[in-house]
């Protein structure tokens, strides 16, 4: 079975303000606004590139930050669940 | 409607409509230094009403009428016909104001630079702007601050205070009879008296000022400060402002600025005069 593939909304429909160290974003297409913390800006960043499963989404990350690999997965999955919803990030 | 005023309080003009004189002359002493509306136009309609035909004149009944209403407000007696004109301002102010944002806060204002308070009801966010108002401050208002839109600024709104209970008695000590409303007894707040703004606040009333420093007070609890922080300070503006959803974008940007540049201290205390000093403290440290 394949593994599901995710997509965010592109950098203009998201503004993000960092205020102590959590992000504040104004999402435009639902007017809501989210207060997160890192590593949510971190994955929606990476998932701006394009749609990608976990396993890639994992790569794009490691590939930016310090992130270990076989424990991050299950970890990474929730956090994509959590933003998936909040509306931020969608299942393709 | 049979008896009607038109005001204006800061930028902001309301025409206040009565089936009954007394609400109407009551508003008129109480605002009696405020101007009207230039041009005769106004930005909300507030129209008291008896619940029913009958109510008129058997056991009056004041129900809050006007461009944005409340279907389940309940009616209050002709009694608190002042109350109920001022609760219908605030209910425009709250549900209709698209050019500001509006916080639930009291501001006072000091060579050009502003103070927040806000917290929750009780909190003595009012009383301390109240008093501030009266040793040294402007008070912009003591129920909403206004955050414009597009420069940041605070815009005042000094409409009369609401001084509920033992502040009441604070401020009769405080300032000269001739300032205050009736006493109003058994309303839904308990005991509320409002207080019109000294000369000063009604003289500056278009004069916007800057924001410097945000406080959370908390009446009745042991001295202490603690520094908030900014997504917390973010979070609870929020929560106290009553059009920042509605505002969307522009509200999200101008709040997440507001945060962003200035500090935020949450200041409990026990009494209100050693409030006053570590409000004036904190001013001279973080302020000034």
């Amino acid at each position: 079975m394949s593994q599901p593939r995710y997509v965010a909304d592109p950098d203009g429909e998201v503004r993000t303000v960092q205020l102590d160290g959590l992000a504040l974003l104004f999402h435009r297409p639902s007017g809501m606004t989210h207060i997160v913390a890192p590593p949510a800006p971190q994955i929606l960043e990476a998932l701006r590139l394009g749609p990608a499963d976990i396993g890639e989404l994992l790569g794009r990350l490691r590939a930016w930050y310090d992130f270990e690999v076989d424990e991050d997965m299950e970890a990474l999955e929730a956090r994509v669940a959590e933003l998936e919803a909040a509306g931020l990030v969608a299942r393709l | 409607m049979k008896h009607q005023l038109s005001l204006r309080i800061g930028t902001v003009a309301f025409r206040i409509g009565s089936a009954w004189s007394a609400p109407i002359e009551a508003l008129r002493q109480l605002y009696r230094d405020y101007p009207e509306p230039e041009d005769g136009l106004c930005d909300f309609t507030v129209r008291l009403e008896p619940e029913n035909f009958l109510r008129r004149w058997i056991r009056p009944s004041v129900a809050i009428q006007g461009d944005y209403i409340l279907p389940d407000a309940a009616p209050l007696s002709l009694a608190h016909g002042l109350l109920a004109a001022e609760m219908g301002m605030n209910l425009q102010m709250a549900l209709g104001q698209k050019r500001f944002l509006l916080l639930h806060a009291s501001t006072v204002e000091k060579d050009g630079r502003a103070l927040i308070m806000t917290g929750e009801s009780g909190a003595g966010k009012s009383t301390l702007a109240a008093l501030l108002g009266e040793r040294g401050w402007r008070l912009m208002g003591d129920e909403f601050a206004l955050l414009d839109l597009d420069s940041g600024r605070l815009w005042p709104f000094p409409r009369a205070i609401s001084l509920k209970n033992g502040a009441i008695r604070v401020m009769e000590e405080e300032v000269e009879r001739d300032r205050f409303g009736p006493r109003l007894t058994g309303t839904p707040k308990g005991e509320i008296r409002h207080m019109r703004p000294n000369r000063r606040a009604v003289e500056a009333m278009d004069k916007s000022a800057v924001p410097a420093l945000i406080l959370f007070p908390r009446f009745g609890e042991a001295q202490g400060l603690r520094a908030v922080g900014q997504a917390e300070v973010f979070m609870r503006l929020t929560q106290a402002s009553t059009n920042y959803v509605s505002l969307g974008r522009p509200a999200f940007d101008a709040l997440t600025k507001l945060v962003g540049d200035h500090p935020a201290i949450a200041v409990d205390y026990p009494d209100t005069e050693g409030a006053l000093a570590q409000v004036e403290t904190l001013w001279g440290e973080l302020a000034a």
